[in-house]
């Protein structure tokens, strides 16, 4: 099995004793198919047991192990050693503030989360005996995209937008939000678009794109942030334009 | 266990991180020049109301050096700002029939289609056949 010596530099930053961030360089003998997050377990379990970061699943799914590699936002485990050369400079996700290391406080995407309603409010209500919601295949389509996405917050660390305007409530948030009012089940739309048709809802957005370039997940948010900018604006038409439409 | 989360002060050096982030600039950067076309459009209509030698005038304007080389960048600015936004369209009007959605071509087609046909109606109007 070849091995290579890695050069890792990682943005280090502990409360207790530092004012600022600073960055730490690290030199490790690497397997050639290990990924970015098996070079910073090694670094902890041979080197310095106090570097701090996050991961659980190792294999993509669990969204926790987002970092900025080499100033790209990306899943440490799905970043493979053999893809870059030189130095491989480690930094929390952009965007967020950091509480150690590569740590960051996700408290105000926990927060957005929650305000955009991303659970099914049914449209009728329905008693245990008239058994399950039916839905067609071409109805699941219809939001599966955006069903796929893990709150790894790669995109909040991709997007200009919530770097500049921390308000927005970003592209995860809004991309859920669009797959329960896509829903056929669903009748939560009114209750969802009072956030996210507001000015630091979807009109934050100025549809960069590159969310969904770096979605590992390819949920495809800023598709999402469009069609509810669309929506919303026929909303805006038939409100104004038509009143007597309705109900 | 003492916090003090430390947030890392966003500076324009994200414009540069990427090239991504530069093509969008470019796209958003567009604006200024097809916006300075639509005034340069609205000036020509003041000249042009103003009678036939103040009509005359605006158009030698055009032919200067300095005009030429504005009509060059507007038109690849507009070029780039116009199969930009089209190449977007898919994301933002999916159409999907029966289980499948349209395969992005089509509507991105279909906007390039409807380009070509205004155009058409445009230059039909102003007798250019
Ligand atoms: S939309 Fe994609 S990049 Fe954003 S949090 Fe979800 S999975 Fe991650
Ligand atoms: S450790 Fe779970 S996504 Fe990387």
């Amino acid at each position: 099995m070849s091995e290579r010596r890695v050069e890792l530099e990682v943005l280090r930053y502990h409360p207790e004793t530092d004012a600022a961030p600073r960055f730490q360089r690290y030199s490790v003998d690497c397997r050639e198919e290990w990924v970015v997050l098996d070079a910073l377990n090694h670094v902890k379990e041979t080197l310095d047991p106090t570097l701090s970061y996050r991961w659980s699943c190792h294999m993509a799914v669990c969204g926790s192990c987002g970092m900025m590699i080499n100033g790209e936002p990306r899943l440490a485990c799905k970043s493979f050693l053999r893809d870059y050369q030189g130095v491989i400079r480690v930094e929390p996700l952009a965007h967020f503030p950091i509480e150690r290391d590569l740590v960051t406080v996700i408290d105000d995407f926990m927060a957005k989360l929650k305000r955009v309603k991303p659970y099914l409010i049914p449209a009728q209500a329905r008693a245990l005996e008239q058994g399950e919601y039916r839905q067609t295949p071409a109805e699941l389509k219809r939001y599966k995209q955006f069903t796929l996405c893990m709150n790894c917050m790669l995109c909040y660390a991709a997007c200009p937008e919530y770097g500049l305007i921390p308000k927005f409530i970003g592209p995860a948030a809004i991309s859920l939000a669009h797959r329960y009012n896509q829903d056929s089940r669903d009748g939560g739309r009114a209750a969802r678009q009072e956030e996210i048709a507001a000015a630091e809802g979807v009109w934050e957005c100025s549809f960069t794109g590159a969310c969904s370039e770096v979605c590992p997940e390819h949920v495809d948010p800023a598709a999402a942030l469009q069609q509810v900018k669309i929506k919303s604006t026929v909303d805006w038409y038939l409100a104004h334009l038509m009143p007597w439409l309705k109900k | 266990m003492s916090r003090k989360p430390y947030l890392r002060e966003e500076t324009m050096r994200w414009v540069f991180r990427h090239p991504r982030y530069l093509r969008y600039m470019a796209r958003e950067f567009s604006c200024l020049f097809i916006g300075g076309y639509g005034l340069l459009m609205v000036w020509g209509l003041k000249r042009l109301s103003e009678g036939p030698a103040a009509w005359r005038s605006f158009l030698e304007v055009l032919q200067s050096p300095a005009s030429i080389a504005f009509h060059v960048l507007a038109l690849g600015f507009a070029l780039y700002h116009s199969v930009t936004w089209f190449k977007l369209t898919p994301k933002a009007l999916p159409v999907q029939v029966g289980g499948e959605f349209l395969p992005d071509g089509i509507i991105s087609g279909a906007h390039y289609a409807v380009w070509a046909a205004l155009s058409l109606a445009v230059l039909i109007l102003a007798g250019a056949f």
